[in-house]
């Protein structure tokens, strides 16, 4: 049986004060330089909300600008706005700080965060009136605290202070008194991804169009970890993320591979499913505080805005085959081995050739490759590159190696069969899975037949291993052919002429 | 005689460029001795 993908959520939230005070270069640079220049420089560089929703890139994200759209668009983008400014879009919404404090809170099942009674007062009608999320917090919400009891928790207690148009609104306490791995700063992290994932799940579940019920098993791919000091990582994101976002029927796991994290995640979901294991399987994860502004010194000194303001969030449903929805290719898997090697080629190989080899398909029989979906914009200024491009020129190199391409159409295969980045850099978010959506769409459309979803993870920061990591798969066009299939659109077509055809003879019989 | 030969060199890779082990490989081949490798993720 075939799994398909039903639907999809991806959200962002702008979260300027995070990166101030959470984001792993700024705490570092308070620790190391304290009095640095650019400590002094950054808070000037943040952008607002309303620039945050007309940014192109954003926008794109949450699906109300396609990739093509985007790519016409020259770059920079940061000095450019978008046509539109939603916050909602047709995959998920971009969240404003102070509703997600209160998200936060709302995900807390231990009392842990603590915002002040007038703030909660102030945005609390805000988070109760998004349709999406409404529904999910209400009766979850605290009446919050006094701004004495957070000022004493921050100042004698260790707890991690939170902040909004940097004033103090509130903190998250640690979950123990000796045991780092429910510290403050840890439970501050966890929350964040915690409530980051919820706020995908709910909007994913919404777009497939289906009920909480039908979830049966979730499986959460970002790269954080929570366990206490006996078990590290004991998990599990997936079922307390699940609990609060209401899918009541649903248990789940944690599965790991640091940027490859979602890719091997599908992979696992779409195998349950294919498996008739379970019939809906949900891929989640939220966002990361410790990499807000992690490219943030570039930025200030190219008198850039800084524009790692904002957590990403992503959820993908996956169901058993329904004859429409685009299906998950597990015959055609590429996989980074332990022998394969850590050269971009080497890599590439792994991922993208052998699999298509296994397939029988040529590089250009993929319609659209999505390796790294990191946002250039981010990235170029900091010496890192275009992350995408970099993919599409060895894929393109390895495609005239094999003779698939002609040298001569080397330049012009990222524009045909690639996508321009616009995912925020967080890790595990930009990498393969934000063009999950549009793939789904355009599939379902007709435009593109096939897209290739490549994850790549980089165990060596562990210091576990200096091994590389990745695996990829195909998202293909439904042929309708599904055990469980319903029925299709062009199997509707198809009866509705014969019905006619039988009635027109009926006629002429007559 | 290469530029590298006999020296001690650390590397920093980086893992959307060129990764520590193959810019090791390189550098090993042209007499270096590498005291250090590694690759990070500005990503």
């Amino acid at each position: 049986m075939n799994s398909v993908i039903k639907g999809t959520g991806y959200v962002l939230v702008h979260t300027p004060d995070m990166v101030l005070h959470n984001g792993t270069t700024q705490t570092t640079e308070r620790i190391v330089n304290p009095e640095s220049e650019y400590l002094k420089e950054l808070p000037k560089h943040l952008r607002s909300y309303e620039d945050v929703l007309s940014y192109y890139p954003n926008q794109t994200y949450i699906g109300n600008v396609t990739p093509d759209e985007l790519a016409a668009v020259e770059q920079p983008w940061h000095d450019k706005k978008a046509p539109m400014n939603d916050r909602f879009g047709p995959f998920g919404e971009i969240m404003p700080q102070e509703e997600f404090l209160l998200l936060m809170q709302a995900c807390d099942v231990f009392d842990l965060v603590k915002l002040s009674s007038d703030f909660v007062a102030a945005h609390k009608d805000a988070l109760l009136k998004n349709e999406y999320v409404g529904p999910a917090v209400e009766g979850r919400l605290a009446e919050g605290v006094s701004m004495e009891e957070v000022e004493k928790l921050v100042n004698e207690e260790h707890a991690e202070p939170l902040y909004h148009g940097n004033v103090l609104v509130g903190c998250v306490k640690n979950a123990h008194d000796i045991d780092v791995n429910l510290s403050a700063h840890v439970m501050l992290e966890n929350i964040v991804s915690k409530a980051s994932s919820v706020l995908a799940m709910l909007h994913a579940v919404r777009n497939a169009g289906i009920d909480k019920n039908e979830v049966e098993y979730v499986i959460d791919c970002c790269e954080e970890a929570c366990g206490d000091m006996n078990q590290r990582g004991g998990g599990n994101f997936a079922k307390a993320a699940a609990e609060i976002a209401g899918l009541d029927g649903a248990t789940g796991c944690d599965v790991r591979g640091f940027c490859a994290g979602p890719a091997h995640a599908i992979l696992n979901a779409a195998s349950l499913v294919a498996a008739g294991t379970f019939k809906t399987v949900m891929v989640t994860a939220g966002g990361c505080t410790a990499k807000l502004g992690m490219n943030g010194k570039d930025h200030v000194k190219k008198g850039l805005p800084a524009l790692e303001d904002c957590l990403g969030g992503f959820a993908v449903i996956l169901t058993a085959d329904d004859g429409v929805n685009p299906c998950i290719n597990l015959e055609y898997v590429g996989r980074h081995t332990v022998g394969t090697g850590s050269s971009p080629q080497a890599v590439i190989s792994a991922l993208v050739t052998n699999a298509l080899d296994k397939a029988g398909l040529k590089i250009n029989d993929i319609d659209k490759y999505s390796p790294e979906m990191q946002n250039p914009d981010i990235t170029k200024p900091a010496g890192a590159g275009d992350v995408p491009q970099a993919n599409y020129k060895m894929i393109g190199a390895l495609g005239v190696k094999r003779g698939d391409l002609e040298k001569s159409e080397l330049a012009a295969f990222p524009q045909k069969h690639g996508l321009v980045g616009f995912a925020p850099t967080q890790g595990h978010i930009p990498s393969g899975v934000p063009y999950i959506g549009f793939a789904r769409k355009s599939i379902l459309e007709g435009t593109i037949n096939r897209a290739m979803i490549i994850g790549k993870g980089s165990l060596f920061l562990g210091r576990m291993t200096n091994l590389f990591d990745g695996v990829s798969f195909i998202i293909e066009k439904n042929e309708g052919k599904g055990q469980e299939a319903g029925v299709s659109e062009e199997q509707v077509k198809g009866l509705i002429a014969k019905a006619m055809k039988d009635f027109a003879a009926s006629l002429l019989a007559e | 005689m290469s530029i590298l030969s006999g020296k001690k060199v650390i590397i920093i890779g980086d893992r959307d460029g060129i990764p520590g082990p193959a810019i090791e490989e390189c550098a090993k081949t042209a007499g270096a001795d590498v005291v250090y490798s590694s690759t990070e993720c500005f990503v």
